[in-house]
């Protein structure tokens, strides 16, 4: 039963990985229900409790995904997700706020907050700056020069500064020696918040990660950002001392490295960790 | 019943859940207060960002002010004194946004004046008009939610008003326009005024429709609470004197209507 397998590899995936999860004699071995087919029951996953992970908004959709993943190997595991910029956010973990893992779009985020952290940040993930524009980029846009460049004094939609993208995006544009009138650009708080000032709004293009471009899908078109102009992100993920669990937080930085999270990743547009 | 005289000593668990109720309102203030640099205020006020974005807000609340009042006042009167058919439906519309969560306003905004709604687009294309991302988009957003405030102030005055000192000036010849303006203006001027300075305030603390409208363009849209909300990251000492100037304007909102508020006694 193919659908049966694949629904058991992150389980298994996830019992390796961790040793957290594994098989005994007495509980979780394959259980023969009334029809007679093999219950979904091959491993059991014994973090269980609550926690909250605060991620990077880039994250939104691969980690909703990976939480809903982990949910249904750990049994009785609630994981709550809260996304923002990640200067935001440790900012947040900084002033106390219940968090039980971070995974931030930048290392200097997860270094800020080393008082509050339990071991060291652990990449689990890279990603890349993109431009969008409206759906079948009525300007023309080719480059980030364009946008510096916009017809009808159009609106360029980037990161708050603070905020990893809204770094990034200034460092790509300062390799391409470009440099837009900030009387033309609207901040977003975080990657999410500027995409949708481009989706939703009225801004011509802006710049966000290639992962927010796929995740919007047809609602922009992407144009890349040559190599020698852009900007890679390593995303680090690290435990937090918080009022959550603490194994079920230490299971899910572990997954994050597991090939069925990576895979996950994967498919959102993130490059493997180096 | 017991009269003013007979009042007993109020019960042990309405004094306690009271200051618990005056805690939880005072407690953020005085967290405020006291993590403010008072040092650098000055420093952090005189910031080109924070003149920048008070100089914005002080001009957009105004002109939201300044439309509220306009639009607001026949409003009002319209509402207070003419028995036109659907006035309960049209009311409930106008204080919609007093309820409206802003950012649903934004959404509602963007969605009527975005150059690709049919309105938003036309506006652009016959008179060269973008609204979002823009100052007057600004002011737009502010009137929306501030609007409410000044005609349900003004309305009940209206109420409230004796409308025999109309009749009789009709009576004695006045046209209706002398009426409004030397009979009815009067009489409701205090109301006309704690309608505008409530507005003022309204829109001068406007941040969910205005970031989702408007945007967030240094100069152009960045008005107080969004400047407050960028700053916290990046420079919280910033962000909390711009609180300050938010919360001392509040302070005096409240004592300019402390008549009407905060009672005679």
């Amino acid at each position: 039963m193919a659908r049966t397998c694949k629904v058991l590899s992150p389980l298994v995936v996830l019992a390796l990985a961790l040793g957290a999860c594994g098989s005994s004699s007495d509980e979780g071995t394959t259980t023969t229900g009334a029809d007679g087919s093999a219950s979904r029951s091959l491993v059991t996953c014994r973090a269980s409790g609550e926690i909250t992970v605060a991620a990077a908004a880039s994250l939104t959709e691969a980690f909703t995904t990976i939480g809903d993943q982990m949910e249904a190997a750990c049994e009785d595991a609630a994981i709550t997700f809260t996304f923002d910029s990640s200067g935001k956010l440790s900012e947040q973990i900084l002033s106390g706020a219940p968090v039980d893992v971070f995974a931030s779009a930048d290392e200097g985020n997860a270094e800020k907050v080393a008082d509050e952290a339990v071991g060291a940040p652990e990449p689990f993930a890279r990603n890349q700056l993109v431009i969008v524009t409206k759906p079948g980029n009525p300007e023309g846009i080719a480059s980030l020069a364009d946008l510096a460049d916009l017809a009808d004094a159009g609106v360029v939609a980037l990161c708050a500064e603070d905020a990893p993208c809204g770094r990034f995006a200034g460092q790509a544009l300062e390799a391409a020696s470009v440099d837009i009138d900030e009387g033309r650009v609207t901040r977003g708080q975080n990657a999410k918040a500027t995409l949708t000032a481009v989706t939703e709004g009225d801004a011509v293009a802006g710049i966000v990660y290639v992962t927010d471009a796929r995740a919007a899908g047809d609602g922009v078109e992407a144009v890349a950002i040559p190599e020698d102009q852009n900007v890679i992100a390593t995303y680090p993920v690290v435990a937090i001392d918080g009022p959550g669990d603490d194994d079920l937080a230490d299971a899910f930085v572990a997954y994050l490295q597991t090939d069925a999270a990576q895979q996950v990743l994967a498919d959102a547009g993130f490059l493997a960790p180096t | 019943m017991i009269g003013r005289r007979g009042r007993r000593r109020p019960p042990i668990v309405a004094l306690a859940l009271g200051a618990v109720a005056v805690a939880l309102i005072a407690i953020p203030l005085v967290g405020l207060l006291q993590r403010a640099a008072w040092g650098s205020l000055v420093d952090d006020l005189t910031d080109p960002a924070s003149t920048e974005a008070l100089r914005l807000s002080l001009t957009t609340s105004l002109a939201a002010t300044g439309v509220a009042l306009v639009l607001g006042l026949p409003l009002a009167w319209l509402l207070a004194r003419t028995d036109l058919p659907g006035r309960a439906v049209v009311r409930a519309l106008v204080l919609l946004p007093m309820v409206l969560p802003p950012v649903v306003g934004g959404v509602a905004l963007l969605s009527a004046f975005s150059l690709r709604s049919p309105l938003g687009g036309w506006l652009h294309d016959v008179f060269g008009l973008q609204l979002t991302f823009s100052t007057a988009g600004v002011v737009l957003a502010e009137t929306f939610v501030a609007l409410p405030f000044f005609v349900i102030t003004v309305e009940a005055a209206l109420r409230q008003a004796d409308e025999r000192y109309e009749q009789v000036a009709a009576t004695l010849g006045a046209r209706p326009a002398t009426i409004f303006r030397r009979v009815t203006l009067p009489a409701i001027a205090p109301a006309v005024g704690a309608g505008a300075v409530l507005a003022w305030a309204r829109a001068l603390g406007e941040f969910g429709a205005t970031v989702t409208f408007a945007g967030n363009i240094a100069g152009r849209t960045r008005t107080l609470p969004l400047a407050v909300y960028l700053a916290l990251e990046s420079d919280p000492d910033a962000a909390i004197a711009l609180s300050l100037v938010l919360l001392a304007v509040s302070f005096v909102v409240l004592v300019a209507l402390r008549d009407r508020w905060l009672g005679r006694s």
